[in-house]
């Protein structure tokens, strides 16, 4: 019978049938940081339990590291008891940490793919949401709380109720200038924030096929903004190219294995799916969100919506997101003023986000007004974009490049903005007080409008301000 | 090691409007900068009480002296969005809320509120309107959540909530705990590890 990548994997790790009727299942990979995990290290103490699989579990620090200066001990007292708590735990169980003298650290959901740890048919736990990123490998990869944590850590399983599956597919070209970011902003708006409450997103069609494992992290990650639970692609030849030599793939003739072992993994034709999705990538435009929700968004083209115009079960989220970011319905988004711009986050912080930054902004420099940073997903993407020169073309736009980790993504750290200023965000959440001022306001877009933004000072499109450099239509 | 088993839940309740607040409007980042969760209450929804306030004093429900004491907290749709971070429902908890009653719940909100033994149920959008309308009328007006017979109670009035069995279970037979269940066949798991064949190493 024809099976879905889900269904497989499923299968693969199901250990039980517990008696409430969910699956008892195995956790293939789980990945830890500072915040989410001491206090479930603590309830394991407090229990007398270990570590089931400590060789199963990989640390690293991203939340709460500054970004501009990471000497020890940090500035901030509780940001260094965390970084301590973690060294602490990691070394009492025998966990491998990849801390910031490590040359590995980054953002948990960026480090995970580039160590090749993240590989097609695993299960994946992270306390962390954006877990849903690893699902671009085709693993079945869970956001999971505090308590569940420490589940995993105690016995490597998790308790979980089956989902459904949705097929979303994409066809045909994207325009240049239309990135993975602005596929998945179009698929939370039409599917909405809760449209995918109960489902795994399985994303598909040429467009998919033709993306790179970096553009496909972008539509994973951002799953979790949909509603769904867990969002993945089928592995194929780009996974594997992408995946052949890292450090924690497998080697030699063991990859040879590995590859024919993920293919069986994927979904197979005719597969059942509960219900599918189809888009067409040529209408996909540049998506800059107006709202307080990543589903509050329009082409860069388009306007801020007007209550009146929306479905009556829309209309208070509506009024409420124009009262708090201070826009008036009707307004056009294009030219609305910046104080800030910010690339960065585990959606668009990795080496093809900061080349495709740099290409609109090389040459050109950030308007007097704005505050631009690039933050790289790892100390892995620092590295190889300064081999490139990428960290002079940002400097001399007047961009700072910093270390790496979360930075402005959330209000962990000490990049945060001030008061009412608004930020274009490569990051993946718009909500109120996100970016660290309990006033302030995210504009969500891709890393290339978030640059043509910081030059322009306000909200331009991308194709219209640098046309012919942009990548074309893939 | 199970929990204990929860049949029922009871007491006054607070009803908090919008649909989709999530989990940095419940918990702002900021408090999640510490090693345990002891004192997080007093930073339950900060910002949006203090914004609130700035219009009309103690107009944020959880500011409203009215409604102190509260074991219910009433919602919308899609309740505890965004960041999984098990802060958002030990703030609610550690508050005094017993229960959370609501239209929706985003699934790590509600897996992470089980997994501390705080029911989140649903009810159809007009059950929830009718509800909050009476704790808007009346904020001592006592409700009571039978899990057994998934049935609110208020006001001479009785409704209908459902939540998942798996949930349901787990909180009747005091197994929402899930660590000692897991642990329970651990030869089982060990078995899966090693038929997998990236454990096992192609
Ligand atoms: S970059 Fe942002 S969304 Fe991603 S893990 Fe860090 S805080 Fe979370």
């Amino acid at each position: 019978m024809p099976a879905t990548l889900l269904q497989k994997v499923w299968d693969a790790h199901a250990v039980r049938r517990l008696p409430n009727g969910q699956t008892q299942l195995f956790i293939g990979l789980h990945l830890i940081h500072e915040v989410t995990t001491p206090q479930a290290f603590d309830m394991l103490r407090a229990r007398g339990g270990r570590v089931a699989f400590p060789d199963r579990t990989v640390a690293t620090v991203d939340h709460i590291v500054p970004t501009r200066d990471q000497r020890r001990p940090f500035a901030d007292v509780m940001a260094e008891d965390m970084m301590s708590a973690l060294e602490r735990n990691c070394r009492e169980h025998g966990i491998r940490l990849f801390d910031l003298s490590s040359g590995h650290q980054g953002i948990v959901h960026v480090i995970g793919p580039e160590l090749g740890l993240t590989q097609p048919g695993m299960t994946i736990a992270c306390g962390d949401s954006h877990t849903s990123t690893h699902g671009a490998f085709g693993a079945i990869a869970f956001g999971i709380g505090t308590s569940q944590v420490r589940d995993v850590l105690a016995s490597q399983c998790l308790a979980i109720d089956p989902l459904k599956v949705r097929r979303i597919t994409v066809r045909g070209r994207l325009q240049p200038g239309v990135y993975a970011k602005d596929v998945i902003l179009e698929i939370i708006r039409r599917l909405g924030v809760k449209g995918g409450v109960g489902h795994a997103y399985e994303y598909g069609g040429d467009t998919v096929d033709r993306m790179s494992m970096d553009e496909r992290m972008t539509l994973c990650n951002m799953s979790i903004e949909g509603g769904a639970r867990v969002g993945y692609v089928n592995p194929d030849a780009t996974t594997f190219a992408y995946l052949r030599g890292r450090q924690f793939a497998p080697q030699g003739e063991a990859f040879e294995a590995a590859c024919a072992w993920w293919s069986s993994m994927a979904s197979d034709r005719g597969a059942p799916y509960d219900d599918e999705v189809v888009l067409d990538a040529a209408e996909i435009r540049p998506t800059v969100t107006w709202g307080i929700n990543p589903g509050q968004s329009t082409s860069i083209d388009g306007s801020v919506p007007s209550p009146a115009d929306v479905p009556a079960a829309d209309r208070d989220s509506v009024a409420e997101a124009l009262d708090f970011m201070g826009f008036a319905a009707g307004q056009p988004l294009k030219g609305t003023r910046i104080d800030v711009a910010f690339v960065g986050s585990c959606t668009n912080a990795r080496l093809s986000d900061l080349r495709e930054a740099a290409r609109v902004i090389r040459g050109r420099h950030v308007a007097a007004h704005v505050k631009a940073l690039v933050v790289p997903g790892s100390q892995t993407v620092r590295a190889a974009a300064e081999r490139e020169g990428l960290d002079r073309v940002f400097a001399d736009a007047g961009f700072e490049w910093r270390g790496a980790g979360c930075s402005m993504c959330l209000a962990m750290n000490p990049d945060r903005l001030e008061g009412r200023q608004i930020c274009a965000s490569s990051s993946n959440r718009n909500f109120k007080g996100r970016q660290g001022s309990p006033t302030g306001r995210t504009l969500l877009m891709s890393p290339a409008m978030v640059a043509a933004a910081a030059i322009a000072g306000e909200l331009v499109d991308v194709r219209e301000f640098v046309g012919a450099e942009l990548a074309y239509g893939r | 090691m199970a929990g204990s088993r929860i049949r029922e839940r009871s007491g006054t309740a607070v009803p908090l409007r919008g649909d989709n607040i999530d989990t940095d409007r419940i918990i702002p980042a900021r408090y999640l900068k510490a090693i345990t969760f002891e004192g997080l209450e007093a930073h339950l929804f900060e910002d949006d009480r203090q914004q609130a306030n700035a219009r009309a004093r103690d107009s944020h429900p959880l500011s409203n002296p009215a409604y102190a004491g509260a074991a219910i907290l009433l919602v919308d749709a899609n309740f505890g969005c965004g960041s999984s971070r098990e802060h958002a429902p030990q703030a609610i908890q550690r508050r005094g809320i017993r229960a959370i009653v609501g239209q929706s719940f985003s699934e790590i909100f509600f897996g992470n509120a089980v997994a501390l033994g705080l029911p989140c149920v649903t009810v159809p959008e007009a059950t929830a309107d009718a509800l909050m309308q009476i704790a808007e009328r009346n904020p001592r007006a006592l409700f009571a959540l039978d899990l057994e017979a998934l049935r609110l109670t208020v006001d001479g009035q009785s409704f209908e909530v459902a939540l998942s069995p798996a949930a349901r279970q787990s909180f009747l037979e005091g197994s929402w705990d899930a660590t000692g269940l897991l642990l329970d066949r651990f030869d089982e798991v060990r078995r899966v590890a090693e038929r997998l064949p990236y454990i096992a190493g192609f």
